[in-house]
């Protein structure tokens, strides 16, 4: 046994979760455990107590709403990867998730643990950012959100306070019919943790234009990145306007540094995951015809 | 804390402290050996096992999270005593081990892969055992020994109960797609399997 001592406790409600939360400084919670256990294991994590929430219902299942895809929290990265929803309306969380980790992390890993967790390189608060998505709150007084621009601080530390736990992600739907995304990334092996990353999702006109752009960068910042692609609305996506917006976007960009890539190789390798992704998203959404349902 | 578990389709219980691993408890609880520890924090995939059909690391659960799944282990795959499934017998016909250490992680990653399809591409299987560490092989017998027994798993004229089409869309039928006679000239490891 490599952890230390914990009590373990599985509450039957959110709101029982959220009380335990409260009341307790040492109780952390446990969904997938994919993070928490080796940290446990290596003892650079010692919560006196495991709240797991894995079971909760309130946390689990997929719902579309008007403009937006729900995610349960307790949602496993294998689940959403296969999901018929999330394929058809969040078409870049469902191209990111193979790159989430391995299957057997994936068949545990929930969608939430990975929100909470903010790794600055990880793969799906990229998603959230790059889309602009809602981060949904347990709280003792009831339910929040906030926008996930808000929500990551700095590698590992999120906005929630104690006896908050992520209850859902809401992630927003685009209304337009030709919808493209395009994600890369480098890392030093396949799955493993990104130097760079970078997701992009485009929507065209009948006629090639774009009419919205979004384009987000990982393992660069400090947390994950929205880059203003709004001056590319109206352009065909041309290589030069690309370039001129990412050039414009990543001027004021403080890149990372450490052991396996310097502040420049990253800098220099976002430059060109940016411009990749962009162009992959839309020769994605090309493919779309302009009278075909999304 | 007490805990119930089901373990290779039987029902198993022991009091177990919360912070020993499903992985540990396995070992020293239920004397499953097959089950091996190597990494002990996610990394390396020795400690891969079934939960409800899909491989997992048992050093990245607790036992107590553990209940109401069924779990299945190295144990658990052959039929009877002294028998190989046909995915063990493939890593042994086609040498997919050396040492010996990962083979549990892998062949239970390969029996979960050949339940959702028994025509893999090379990519699907890579992908598979992507989370397994081997220090020996190289990979390449592996991934032989996966293609090799998709291969007999198509041309074996058994039932596969464990098929669940519904779900996965893509599972293959449960009659054999090619004949008996096939089945007995394959001896030869199929390298292009499609």
């Amino acid at each position: 046994m490599k952890p230390a001592p914990f009590e373990y406790v599985r509450p039957t409600s959110l709101a029982e979760a959220c009380a335990l939360l409260a009341g307790d400084e040492e109780a952390r919670v446990i969904a997938g455990g994919q993070t928490l256990v080796p940290m446990l294991a290596m003892r650079l994590a010692r919560p006196a107590k495991l709240i797991d929430i894995l079971r909760l219902p309130e946390l689990a299942g997929i719902r579309e709403e008007s403009g937006a895809v729900i995610v349960g929290a307790t949602t496993r990265q294998a689940q959403a990867e296969r999901d018929p929803v999330i394929r058809a309306s969040v078409p870049m969380l469902a191209k990111v998730l193979p790159w989430v980790g391995h299957p057997p992390t994936r068949n545990r890993g929930t969608i939430g643990g990975s929100i909470a967790n903010a790794d600055p390189s990880a793969e799906i608060p990229l998603v959230a950012v790059t889309l602009g998505a809602e981060i949904m709150i347990a709280t003792t007084n009831g339910p929040k959100s906030m926008p996930s621009d808000d929500f990551f601080i700095e590698p590992m530390v999120t906005a929630l306070g104690q006896g908050e736990c992520v209850s859902a992600i809401r992630f927003p739907v685009w209304p337009h019919r030709r919808i493209g995304v395009g994600f890369l990334e480098v890392s030093a092996r396949r799955s493993d943790f990104a130097f760079v990353a970078a997701a992009a999702q485009v929507a065209l006109d009948g006629e090639g234009r774009c009419i919205d752009a979004a384009l987000g960068l990982g393992g660069v910042g400090d947390r994950p990145l929205r880059l203003d692609m709004s001056s590319l609305v109206g352009t065909e996506l041309d290589a030069a306007s690309v370039s001129d917006a990412i050039n414009a976007a990543l001027a004021d960009i403080e890149a990372a540094s450490d052991l396996h890539a310097s502040a420049a190789y990253r800098r220099r390798v976002a430059v060109t995951l940016c411009k990749r992704a962009v162009e992959q998203a839309r020769v994605n959404a090309s493919a779309k015809s302009a009278g075909a349902a999304r | 804390m007490k805990v119930d578990l089901r373990i290779n389709g039987a029902s198993r219980s022991a009091d177990i402290e919360p912070r020993k691993t499903l992985l540990d408890a396995l070992r020293e609880n239920f004397l499953l050996n097959g089950t091996h520890a190597g990494c002990e924090h996610g990394v390396c995939g020795a400690c891969t096992v079934l939960v409800d059909g899909e491989p997992v690391r048992s050093c990245l659960m607790f036992a107590v999270q553990a209940d109401g799944y069924e779990i299945t282990t190295i144990e658990g795959l052959a039929s009877a005593p002294g028998e190989l499934s046909v995915i063990q017998d493939a890593f042994c016909e086609t040498h997919g081990l050396q040492c010996g250490y990962c083979t549990p992680g892998m062949i239970l990653a390969a029996d979960a892969l050949l339940r959702h399809t028994l025509t893999p591409t090379r990519e699907d299987i890579v992908e598979a055992i992507s989370g397994n560490i081997c220090r020996c092989t190289g990979y390449g017998q592996i991934i032989e020994a996966v293609q090799f027994a998709a291969d007999r798993l198509r041309k074996a004229n058994t039932l596969r109960p464990h098929h669940d089409a519904a779900h996965h869309g893509h599972a293959e039928r449960d009659t054999p797609a090619e004949g008996v006679l096939e089945a007995a000239e394959a001896d030869e490891p199929v390298v292009e399997a499609k």
